[in-house]
Formats: C-alpha cells, sequence, structure tokens
C-alpha cells in the first residue's frame, strides 16, 4: 500500500473543498435550515406526532439523510469529473498507484466531507427542534457506511459521465426522486397498503429508517434489512468501480 | 535485464475502438542516458507510443518493459522511474504552483522534499510564481508548470511530447538548458517534436515513426554524415552518352539523358587544399574534353530524409 500517495490524493481533495468551503458547507446547511422552517415548524406544527415523537424530530434523520446521498454524490463524482474534463487526470494514471488507491483518496476524501456535513446538519437540527439519539454508534455506523457508499455511487457517475449534463443528470433523475419517495418526510404506514409495497422496492427506505431507528428505536423496516440493504449496495457499487478500473473504461483508451 | 535498454517495446500495437491502428508492431529500445528525439508528422502515433509507455492507453498487443519492469505487471516499479510531460496544456486550474508541483511528488509517493521542489522551480523560472494560482499563468508558464511536475518525484525517465510547441525562443532554451542538466545526472530523456533543427541540436539517436510505422531508428551522428553529403551538378555544354575511363565513376553519375554531370561529396572531409575534391574534378574533366555551361550544389538535408520518409506510400 502506497500510503504517501492515497494521503497525497485525500487532502488534495479535501483542500479543493476547502477552496470552495462556502459552497460546500453554507449551502447545506441553509437548505436544511429552510427545511426545517418549513416543514418542522410551519407545517410539523398542525401535524400531531408521528410513531411516538413530534413531526419536527420524526424528520430529523431523514433530513439528514437526504443531505447526506446528495452531498456524497455530488462530491464525489464532481471530485473524479473535473480532472478527467481538464485531461489532469493523466497525472494519476500515470502514477504508481493502484486503484484501490485512487478510489481510496478521492472516495474517502468525499465521504469525510458528506459525514462532517452530516454531524453539522445534526448540530442545526438541534437547534430547531429538541431530539435523542437512542443509539448513537449505530447512528455513527449509518453515517459512515451511507457517505461511503454514495460516494461510490458518485464517483462512478463521474465515470461514466461524459458532460455536465450527465453529471447531474443522475442526482437530480434519481437520487432527489428516491430520498423524497424514501419516507424523510413521512412514515410508510401513513400510505395505502399499495403504495407501500412498492415503496419497499426503494433502496433509500431501509436507509432512511435505520437511520431513524438510531435515533428513535424504530423504523419503517428492521434494522437488519436497513443494514443488509446498504451492506449489499457498497458491495456492488465496489464491484463497479473494480470493474471499471480493470477495463479502463471511459479512462483509459 | 538488459542494462544498457532503459526502456524496452516489443512488437507493440494499438488498435483504437473506433478500429484505427495507431501503432504498428513497434521494437524499439531506448538506451540508458540518452536523449531520444521521436521524429513524425500530425497523427503518426507519437502520443500514442508515449501513452503506452506510461501507462495512459492500453496496448492491443505487445509488450512495454521499463528498467526490466513490465509495465503492466509491475507496473509500480516502471511507473516510478517515469515523469511525463505532456503535449496538451492541462492543469487544476484553481491550485498554486508549488501546491500541484508538491502534489505530484507526494502522488508518485515521494516523501516531501521542499528542497527539491525549490531547485526545480528555480531551474525553470518558477520561483517567483509560485504562489500564483495556475490560472492565471500564461500558456508557457503552464508549460513550465508541466516540466516541473513531472520532475518533481525525480524520474530516472522523462517523456517530453512536444515540449516546445507554443513555447518562445527563451524558454526554449532555458527547457534545453534543464534538459542538458538532468541528461548530465544520468536521466533518459524522449522527446517528441515537429521541429528537425530542435531534434539536430539536442538528439543523440532520432527514430522516425509515420503511419504508426518506426521507419527508421539511428544515431543522429549517422543522420549528419548524410545531412553533411552535398550535390555538385553541372550542365553539360554536349551530352554525354557515358562517363570517360578516366574518371572516378563511384562519385559521379550522369543524369539528364546525359546532359548533367552529378558529383557527390562529403563536405565534411578534412582535407588541406580541396577537401571537396572539386578543383581535382574541374580539371580532370578539362583533360578529358568535357565542357559545362553551368553549375550548381547542393545539400541534402535531415529535412530532406525525414520529408521523403514520411512522404513514402506505405
Ligand atoms: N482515443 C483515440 N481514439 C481513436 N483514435 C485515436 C485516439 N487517440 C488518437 N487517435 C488517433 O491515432 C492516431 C495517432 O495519434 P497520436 O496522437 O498518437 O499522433 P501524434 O503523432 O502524437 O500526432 P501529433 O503530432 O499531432 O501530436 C491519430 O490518427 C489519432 O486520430
Ligand atoms: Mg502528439
Amino acid at each position: 500500500m502506497n500510503l504517501e500517495s492515497v494521503k497525497t490524493l485525500y487532502v488534495a481533495e479535501m483542500s479543493r473543498s476547502l477552496r470552495t468551503v462556502l459552497q460546500s458547507i453554507i449551502s447545506p446547511v441553509i437548505s436544511t435550515s429552510l427545511y426545517f422552517v418549513v416543514f418542522g415548524a410551519a407545517i410539523g406544527t398542525r401535524i400531531s406526532e408521528v410513531a411516538g415523537v413530534s413531526y419536527g424530530a420524526f424528520i430529523v434523520p431523514g433530513l439528514i439523510m437526504l443531505m447526506l446521498l446528495t452531498q456524497s454524490v455530488s462530491n464525489a463524482s464532481f471530485g473524479i469529473f473535473f480532472p478527467r474534463f481538464s485531461g489532469s487526470i493523466y497525472e494519476i494514471l500515470s502514477a504508481p498507484v493502484s486503484y484501490f488507491e485512487v478510489v481510496l483518496g478521492f472516495v474517502g476524501a468525499a465521504a469525510t466531507k458528506s459525514v462532517i456535513l452530516g454531524l453539522i446538519v445534526l448540530g442545526t437540527a438541534s437547534l430547531f427542534v429538541p431530539f435523542s439519539i437512542a443509539h448513537p454508534l449505530v447512528m455513527l455506523l449509518f453515517l459512515v457506511l451511507t457517505a461511503l457508499t454514495f460516494s461510490l455511487l458518485g464517483f462512478i457517475i463521474g465515470i461514466w459521465a461524459d458532460g455536465f449534463e450527465k453529471l447531474q443528470l443522475v442526482p437530480l433523475l434519481v437520487i432527489t426522486p428516491l430520498t423524497f419517495l424514501g419516507g424523510t418526510f413521512y412514515s410508510i404506514d401513513m400510505l395505502p397498503p399499495f403504495w407501500q409495497a412498492v415503496t419497499l422496492a426503494n433502496p433509500v427506505v431501509y436507509l432512511v429508517s435505520g437511520f431513524r431507528w438510531s435515533f428513535y428505536g424504530m423504523g419503517d423496516v428492521s434494522i437488519w434489512a436497513s443494514l443488509g440493504v446498504i451492506g449489499l449496495f457498497l458491495a456492488s457499487s465496489l464491484a463497479v468501480v473494480s470493474w471499471i478500473f480493470r477495463s479502463g473504461y471511459r479512462l483509459k483508451p | 535485464m538488459n542494462e544498457h535498454n532503459v526502456i524496452r517495446v516489443e512488437a507493440l500495437s494499438k488498435t483504437y475502438d473506433s478500429g484505427f491502428q495507431a501503432l504498428k508492431d513497434i521494437d524499439l529500445d531506448i538506451r540508458h542516458g540518452e536523449i531520444f528525439a521521436l521524429l513524425g508528422p500530425n497523427g503518426a502515433g507519437k502520443t500514442t507510443l508515449i501513452s503506452v509507455i506510461c501507462g495512459l492507453v492500453n496496448a492491443s498487443s505487445g509488450r512495454v518493459r521499463v528498467a526490466g519492469h513490465d509495465n503492466v505487471v509491475d507496473y509500480r516499479q516502471a511507473r516510478r522511474l517515469i515523469g511525463l510531460v505532456p503535449q496538451e496544456l492541462t492543469s487544476e486550474a484553481f491550485s498554486t504552483v508549488w501546491d500541484t508541483v508538491s502534489f505530484s511528488r507526494g502522488l508518485f509517493g515521494k516523501p516531501k522534499d521542499p528542497a527539491h521542489i525549490e531547485r526545480v522551480l528555480t531551474s525553470l523560472s518558477l520561483w517567483d510564481k509560485r504562489r500564483n494560482r495556475l490560472i492565471t499563468l500564461s500558456g508557457g508558464m503552464k508549460r513550465r508548470v508541466l516540466i516541473a511536475k513531472a520532475l518533481a518525484h525525480e524520474p530516472e525517465i522523462l517523456f517530453l511530447d512536444e515540449p516546445t510547441a507554443g513555447v518562445d525562443v527563451e524558454l526554449r532554451r532555458d527547457m534545453w538548458e534543464v534538459v542538458r542538466g538532468l541528461r548530465e545526472r544520468g536521466v533518459t530523456i524522449i522527446l517528441t517534436t515537429h521541429y528537425i533543427e530542435e531534434a539536430e541540436e539536442m538528439a543523440d539517436r532520432i527514430g522516425v515513426i509515420r503511419a504508426g510505422e518506426l521507419v527508421l531508428v539511428e544515431e543522429k551522428r549517422e543522420l549528419m554524415r548524410k545531412l553533411g553529403r552535398k550535390q555538385l551538378t553541372l550542365q553539360l555544354r554536349e551530352p554525354l552518352e557515358r562517363l570517360p575511363d578516366s574518371l572516378d565513376a563511384s562519385r559521379l553519375t550522369l543524369a539528364d539523358d546525359g546532359q548533367a554531370l552529378i558529383y557527390t561529396y562529403d563536405a565534411r572531409t578534412n582535407g588541406d587544399d580541396d577537401p571537396s575534391g572539386i578543383a581535382e574534378l574541374l580539371a580532370e574533366l578539362d583533360a578529358a574534353g568535357i565542357h559545362f555551361k553551368d553549375l550548381h550544389t547542393r545539400q541534402s538535408s535531415l529535412e530532406e530524409i525525414f520529408v521523403n520518409l514520411v512522404r513514402e506510400a506505405p
């Protein structure tokens, strides 16, 4: 393992985010705050408790997940897309680093950033609503696994995309709808039985549910199902990434 | 491993996904410590060849060894030795000169060494610009940065893909200064260029690539010997059917239906009074009763050799 190289890639990626710290940190914080103002404070006061907690507290885990998914995907996809776009990726491809080390540097940095953002949003949320965390370690585990998995997904998108449109297509057309329909703002018990069944095909439901379980000890599906889905997701993302590097897809003609 | 051949390219072919064959069965040995110039017209395959050696493009068949290491199997050992300055100007627009050059060193797994980075930047007249963002630099300055990046990890082999394209005279001089310094330290240098004078000035050996085929690899001195060859053409008053026996047929040919006599000689021969042998020839012609109405001389240049090689139908 070439630790010096991994560290270099990681630090370079992290400092790239620092250069755009405003966009990286302020904007997710602001948008999350807006969600709380609109859903938590304005609408939430008219909704009674959901599954035993106040509506404001109920949406906290979902909102963090929403932010975590979108930020992980966009950070990681931009991170690898830019060097491809500018051509400066030649240096990484000609360096004595393994593919695993490249992924570790890029995805590690993107995931770190997402986890930090997740914690910042958590802190922001606590200013708006009181809530408690029943299983802090499980909460952290979910935070890290989700950030890692979706950063990998973002990395894949950043390699697949051959233009800025495609780079934004997947987050816009897939990630955002799945998250909004993933039980961020509601418990799937509230849906008619047919839509409950359909919703169970949405992987984000398992993430939000598991994450919510770590806060309040209850979720739409069992915690094991949640862990299983995130594990499956992680494994398949890893498989795709390793195929990309072995075949040189979009990286080496 | 052959100590003298730091790079061995064997039966290398590359066909791009488009179906275009950019390299055809290339065999090439680069010797340790030499400056090798790769010449060829646009689209000949120079960049493709370099890219395969450096690991940016997958070969379709054949193999490359760098200091004995297969560049696919032992890519780490092979790539550690190589620095690459690409043809296209590419950069992380927003980072500074210092950061991007230090990044290159770290990426290649070398521990931090600010003194080395400083030396590299100074040798390329970049020291004053170290805090500038790349986006604020001119094209020539960006090219220097790319060279600095390639040298940041102290490579033993340096590839320069058209280093002087779009570069002013001063930078060109700077650059050759750096290249000579590297060579003195035993760094092997492979450069591509369209400028023949450049190859002439810098290279130890010259390779010419045309339509994916390596058509010539030769010592520069050998080529210069060909370059040094001159021709004297005499327009005769009376056409000759054959050369008189009194003349040296090995250096004379009849052309133009016997109307012209061509004398080939080496302009560099170090004779005393008559190095070219022209005076002697003229005396002999006079003695043989051959008279001429006009004469001219011309030099067959490397450029000419090159153009002929490149134009030849495949
Ligand atoms: N990714 C690619 N896909 C398909 N064809 C390619 C690709 N890259 C290069 N080629 C083709 O391969 C041939 C050789 O290209 P290459 O860049 O190696 O030439 P070159 O000798 O470096 O030319 P130049 O002097 O213009 O830099 C060209 O015809 C080019 O169009
Ligand atoms: Mg080229």
